[in-house]
């Protein structure tokens, strides 16, 4: 799917393998996307390993605990007209993310066709389930705190599970919140035609959107390792 | 494809890809109600990696850049494979050693209550 590619200067990129040495092995540009792009992708890959970080060392005190482990479809389990429903907010919160990321993938597409309103209102489609999300984190935060759950103890097993538990996902819900600003920032700008005056450029639509959807990537891992484990 | 265009798709694949998010998800939470065993990890890391996989390359449009931007992202996650190998024997060698000197847990859990 990658193809041959035109420089500035006219020279023409071959692809694929013959492509990467070519891309760097001459004194000129290495990655032909726009530059927002390029160091967005790079701040994705320093946070990549922040989140492996976090996971790896939860996996390492999960290991060595030899207290047992809560069991997670109990502890955050909601009792739904008189039956136990396992893990039922913590799906609920999956899928509001990813209708997030679904309706962040069309923003983009819209804003490449430089339908400015369409493109807006899917923005504040996004920030508004993304809002959604933190705020279902919180109810779940508060209704562990009052079940005794603490960073250093808690009533179920293992104390490392709630420091495991507010680090991992404190971490991602701040980066939810983060993401919700800079999506309203931007789709903001998109309304008012701020860059309508800047050559009529909506690649910044895509970086946003890469963020929100690197946002979702880790939910699926936090899911898949401290949720359902 | 001039590198200024940005990426331009048909919105079919956006929906293709949407929808089989949700049923993926639908799979990893319905692996909650599996017994315990190597076929529930297995099926948990599956659909991990199937969701992890599509929003990368479609939502994230990893899948039509050039391959210096692919391997430059993509290549130097893998080696987290070596900490999590290393952290797994630390952690195992760090519990034997827990029994050893301390004896095994003496916790006795609460119930779940909601």
């Amino acid at each position: 799917m990658s193809e041959a590619v035109m420089t500035e200067s006219g020279e023409t990129l071959p692809a694929g393998t013959k492509g990467v040495v070519a891309d760097f092995s001459a004194d000129m540009q290495s990655f032909h996307v726009p530059w927002g792009k390029a160091m967005m992708w790079i701040f994705l890959l320093s946070d990549t390993f922040i989140f492996s970080c976090f996971l790896v060392s939860y996996m390492t005190v999960r290991i060595s605990t030899v207290d047992p482990w809560p069991n997670p479809s109990e502890v955050f389990g909601l009792t739904m007209f008189g039956a136990d429903v396992p893990l039922l907010l913590i799906a609920i919160m999956t899928f509001v993310l990813i209708t997030s990321s679904g309706t962040m993938a069309l923003a983009v597409n819209y804003g490449y066709r430089k339908d400015r309103k369409k493109t807006f209102w899917l923005m504040v489609a996004t920030a508004a389930l993304g809002a959604t999300f933190v705020g279902m984190q919180a109810f779940e935060w508060t209704k562990l705190i009052m079940e005794g759950v603490r960073p250093w103890q808690n009533p179920f097993g293992a104390a490392q599970f709630g420091s495991s538990f507010f680090m991992i996902t404190g971490f991602h819900g701040m980066h939810v919140s983060a993401g919700v600003i800079y999506l309203l920032v931007v789709a903001n700008r998109v309304r008012t035609g701020f860059y309508e005056e800047r050559g009529g450029k909506y690649e910044i639509v895509e970086i946003a959107g890469l963020y929100w959807h690197f946002v979702d990537l880790v939910w699926v891992f936090i899911f898949a390792f401290f949720y359902l484990w | 494809m001039a590198a200024d265009e940005g990426q331009q798709h048909p919105l079919k694949i956006y929906w293709i890809m949407w929808g089989a998010l949700f049923v993926l998800s639908a799979f990893s939470y319905a692996t909650d109600f599996m017994q315990d065993g190597l076929l529930r990890t297995t099926l948990i890391l599956l659909f991990m990696f199937a969701k992890a996989g599509g929003i990368v390359w479609i939502f994230m449009h990893m899948g039509w850049e050039r391959l210096a931007l692919k391997l430059a992202i993509l290549v130097p996650p893998v080696f987290i494979v070596v900490l999590i190998w290393l952290m797994a024997i630390e952690g195992e060698y760090t519990e034997l050693t827990r029994i050893e000197f301390f004896g095994d847990s003496i916790f006795e859990p609460e119930e779940v209550h909601h």
